[in-house]
């Protein structure tokens, strides 16, 4: 508990827990987009594939467990770091000027935020109050079929890629994972996991909106 | 790039003390020679306030050779201004342009109180070398040199992480005023040799949670220090930090001690 406790402490330690959470969420988004893809086989892949992760409670509620932990670690950790962090600039510059921020890293606090809304929204939408419980193919596309609703999952995907974009790399940062000869790669590697989920997470509602997934 | 003279407006932070809230103030730098530094600029325009019974310009300096660490203000915009490699002291004017604004302002931290205009106070990182940045060495008549044997490339890097000159351009340029690349060269650099190993468990705790204790905000991985710092010290010994410090959680077992400025 000590240990623990004292990682904790550290403005390192909460970046270490921020990272470790970071891991186990950005996993389980990837696991979600392969699952998925069983939109592209059609109604009884797409229904056949939820039934059976709903045969497995333990699978399920373990995971939402592990989520829900890992959601409550980030979260905080990134509210007791941003709290820091303000107070540790004190006054303000008149003229600043940034040399190497990226827009992904300059948003995090503006993604996580939308992040959370959005993942609360999609929840709403497909877990907790669905149009035709059980159907889960026919929610999906007949939701996407909406403009509006297909606009949200497109903003909230937008946010996601950035928000991992910069967490990914920053993972390996701050797990310490660091080497000059592959430190060149840990960049490539944040933009083709962060790429992947968010082109592949994209393509349901821009399909859908587009005709060419259909009930 | 040019010969002519300068007419330049500065804007300048002044501040009479550290409970004084501070203002800009805009004083006028004429005929300036591109071959001058920036702190040479500096030094005619305060002659002149100094003629009109005005008040200097506070500003740190020291060596003006690039090396010491004591210089340093945010130059429109950025840390030790827009050269890169470069301290405030190494600055030349031939990198401004006739009729330039210039935004002057101190090092702005929690960690970093402003003592007056353009002079910070910088003991916070004294006192994170003092937690933990020291080896314990045997005293008396000197070893001989190569009695330690320390391969090349280590001590290559452990003289990269080493070329750290303190002045806390990391923690100005950083958005987080976080002290993460300073305390980590420091950690990294001893780390990385043989005579740092005895205390090698603890230092890094003790440094961070001194880092923690000074006010410092936390690492974002923006990068910014990197960019800033005029000897290129590298984003890879924040890395490596991390991991000291994690390594040191795993292994030892002594809780951190809750430090007090």
């Amino acid at each position: 508990m000590q240990r623990a406790l004292t990682l904790q402490q550290t403005t390192i330690g909460k970046k270490v827990i921020m990272a470790l959470s970071g891991v186990i969420i950005v996993g389980f988004t990837l696991g979600h987009f392969l699952g998925n893809l069983n939109l592209y086989l059609g109604p009884e892949a797409m229904d056949g594939y939820a039934e059976k992760l709903q045969s497995l409670p333990p699978l399920v509620w373990g995971t939402r467990l592990v989520l829900l932990f890992a959601f409550g670690a980030h979260i905080s950790s990134a509210l007791s770091l941003w709290v820091r962090n303000r107070q540790a600039r004190g006054s303000r510059y008149e003229k600043r000027k940034d040399l190497a921020t990226d827009y992904a890293a300059r948003t995090m606090y503006w993604s996580g935020p939308i992040l959370l809304l959005f993942v609360v929204y999609h929840l709403l939408h497909f877990t907790i109050l669905p149009a035709h419980p059980g159907e889960v193919y026919r929610n999906v596309v007949e939701g996407f079929q909406n403009p509006l609703i297909a606009s949200v999952y497109i903003a909230g995907n937008l946010a996601l890629g950035f928000h991992i974009f910069h967490g990914i790399f920053s993972a390996f940062q701050t797990l310490g994972a660091n080497h000059p000869r592959y430190n060149s790669y840990r960049r490539d590697a944040a933009i083709a996991i962060s790429a992947a989920i968010t082109i592949g997470n994209l393509s349901f509602p821009l399909s859908v909106l587009t005709g060419i997934v259909t009930l | 790039m040019s010969e002519e003279l300068l007419n330049l407006t500065l804007h300048v932070w002044r501040q009479d003390g550290p409970n004084d809230s501070g203002r800009f103030e805009t004083h006028k730098a004429n005929d300036i020679t591109t071959h001058m530094s920036f702190l040479e600029m500096l030094d005619v325009v305060n002659e002149e306030l100094i003629e009109n019974g005005k008040l200097p310009i506070a500003f740190d300096h020291d060596c003006r050779e690039g090396i010491c660490g004591t210089c340093g203000m945010v130059i429109n915009g950025v840390a030790h201004g827009p050269q890169k490699l470069t301290t405030t002291c190494q600055l030349h004017m031939r990198q401004f342009n006739d009729g330039d604004e210039i935004w002057l302002e101190p090092w702005r931290a929690s960690g970093f109180p402003v003592l007056k205009d353009l002079v910070v106070d910088r003991t916070a990182f004294d006192r994170i070398i003092q937690a933990g940045g020291y080896i314990s060495i045997r005293t008396g008549s000197a070893s001989e040199a190569n009695e330690m044997p320390i391969a090349k490339e280590i001590a290559d890097q452990a003289m990269d992480a080493a070329e750290c000159i303190g002045c806390g351009a990391c923690v100005a340029a950083c958005p987080n005023a976080s002290a993460s690349l300073f305390t980590a060269a420091k950690i990294s650099h001893l780390s990385l040799l043989p005579q740092g190993q005895a205390e090698r468990q603890d230092r890094s705790r003790k440094m961070v949670a001194q880092m923690d204790a000074e006010g410092f905000g936390g690492c974002t991985n923006h990068g910014e220090c990197e960019e800033a710092c005029p000897k290129g010290v590298s984003l890879r010994w924040i890395a490596r930090m991390n991991r000291e410090l994690v390594r040191s959680m795993v292994k030892a077992d002594a809780p951190i001690e809750n430090r007090k400025r």
